[in-house]
């Protein structure tokens, strides 16, 4: 029974499934990720802006995001405004909504975090060398703003990945859901599911392991640059 | 001969309390003076105030007869004219200590790298870290730091040089290294006004002392006066203080304290 348990994955095009539902994963993942990124900028910018306006439109955002649970938002979003506003989202369109929602906010917040972080003397003692704004900016915040934030942003990238699990529950097929379909059709095999899921888990790990790897070198490398 | 930097009667205040309540000052080529006053009268406002930190509520601030105070888009100009170093080490922790000294001169002032980057080699042999040109700041010690801090203010070849309290953050042991190097330039001739709680380096380098208590200039004279007979009670209180303080540290130095080389 056990050797038949782990044999499912072989069956047949299972394995190809699983990789195919991977695939989706990643890919409302990274179209995720690339929103963020560059909303995200603006979302920062936007919340350290002198508008007070502004400022409490972000608030607000990152309560919500911060308050509301993912899976709510993406019924909201799925069910919801389908029947509200007779817009018939898809899954993963809802997903990648929902989830640049959440991600827009974090990662703007990382964004002022790792920016009002620097040292007020930087700044000023790049401004007392007679660079202009643009010129301290350039050499002097940009460089250390990014040192900062392209670790957390690559963590917060790997819980992004590991949200797209929830998606399954809006009927979208990513891996999670290809691995329970098999499952479902090798119910004989009882050892199935153990295997199935151990092959997910393996999917995620090999998956974010680097990218977690890469963000403690970063942070290793840069260590210290920030006093 | 016209002075290279007058303050005329600058008032600033924070949140509606006075810190600077009517400052008047002029400071000649080459004349080195040196601030000193209680913790939070001021000093460091005032220098601020100078190259532009702070912008000032009243007066007028002039360089070389040019008014700089209120200025808004060209105030960078006026800074690679004023050179400035703080108290905490201020480097760029993201650049090795050659770029940290490039920095200003290549991109504030488009001087040819290969130029600033020879005269910055010489002066970095001068302050005795020739070996420290590629590395980074966090690999140097809190002296070594400022040492280079002041070598990147003078590769602006500026007229003026502002420098706060730059040994308060250090450990004992590494004050004279940085202090020397400021007497070197005293003596090559550099203008500066300099804000210190180091009487002894205050007497030794100042032409002229402003004794500064809550907002105004409450004392003013030259080093031998100031410091053998102040002529306000309140300066006399402060220095007070600091014999205190120092009879201490010469019981330290006399039990083989590391030479504090050509301040006595
Ligand atoms: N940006 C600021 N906002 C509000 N208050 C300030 C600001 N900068 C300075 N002050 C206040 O102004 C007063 C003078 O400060 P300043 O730093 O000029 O004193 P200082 O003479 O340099 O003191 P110290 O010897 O401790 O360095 C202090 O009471 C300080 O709290
Ligand atoms: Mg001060």
């Amino acid at each position: 029974m056990q050797d038949l348990g782990i044999s499912v994955l072989f069956r047949g095009i299972n394995f190809q499934r699983l990789l195919l539902g991977l695939w989706v994963t990643l890919r409302i993942a990274l179209i995720t990720i690339g929103i963020s990124a560059v909303l995200g900028l603006l979302f920062g910018l936007a919340m350290m802006s002198r508008s007070r306006a502004a400022r409490a439109v972000c608030r607000i955002w990152l309560e919500i995001i911060r308050f509301m649970p993912q899976l709510v938002l993406l019924y909201l979003v799925y069910f919801g405004f389908a029947r509200l506003f007779g817009w018939n989202l898809d899954g993963e369109t809802s997903a990648v909504l929902v989830f640049s929602f959440w991600g827009t906010a974090e990662m703007g917040d990382l964004f002022r975090g790792a920016l009002t972080s620097i040292p007020r003397h930087q700044r000023e003692s790049a401004a007392a060398l007679g660079l202009t704004r643009a010129q301290i900016n350039r050499y002097i915040l940009l460089p250390q703003t990014v040192r900062r934030l392209v670790p957390q942003a690559i963590n917060l990238s790997t819980r992004i990945i590991k949200t797209t699990a929830l998606v399954k529950m809006i009927n979208v097929t990513e891996v999670l859901k290809v691995g329970q379909q098999i499952i479902g059709q090798f119910y004989r095999e009882p050892s199935a599911a153990f295997w199935v899921y151990a092959t997910v888990f393996l999917l995620y790990f090999l998956i974010c392991w680097p990218i977690s790897l890469l963000a403690g070198r970063l942070e290793i490398l840069w260590e210290g640059n920030h006093h | 001969m016209e002075p290279i930097l007058r303050v005329k009667d600058i008032h600033k205040s924070f949140d509606g309390t006075g810190v600077l309540k009517g400052v008047s000052l002029e400071i000649h080529e080459g004349e080195v003076v040196v601030i000193i006053g209680p913790s939070g009268c001021g000093k460091s406002t005032l220098l601020r105030c100078i190259n532009g930190l702070e912008r000032i509520d009243r007066g007028e601030i002039l360089l070389r007869d040019r008014r700089i105070s209120g200025l808004e888009k060209d105030m960078h100009l006026v800074r690679q004219k004023i050179g400035m170093v703080f108290q905490s080490y201020d480097l760029f922790p993201h650049m090795k200590v050659m770029d940290n000294l490039l920095l200003g001169p290549t991109k504030a002032l488009k001087r040819s790298r290969e130029e600033t980057e020879a005269e910055a080699m010489q002066m970095l042999s001068r302050v005795g870290l020739a070996d420290k040109a590629q590395a980074l700041p966090r690999t140097l010690s809190g002296g070594q730091k400022q040492r280079v801090a002041l070598v990147r203010a003078m590769l602006m070849h500026p007229e003026l040089l502002l420098l706060d309290e730059i040994t308060a953050a250090l450990d004992p042991e590494m004050v004279s290294e940085v202090l020397n190097v400021v007497i070197d330039l005293a003596e090559e001739g550099m203008t500066m006004a300099i804000v210190t709680h180091e009487m002894r380096f205050a007497e030794a380098v100042a032409d002229r002392v402003l004794f500064m208590e809550d907002g105004v200039i409450a004392e003013e004279g030259g080093p031998e006066e100031f410091f053998r007979e102040p002529r306000t009670e309140r300066a006399r209180q402060f220095l007070q203080s600091f014999t205190y303080a120092s009879a201490r540290k010469k019981e330290k130095a006399d039990s083989g304290n590391p030479g504090s080389g050509k301040i006595r």
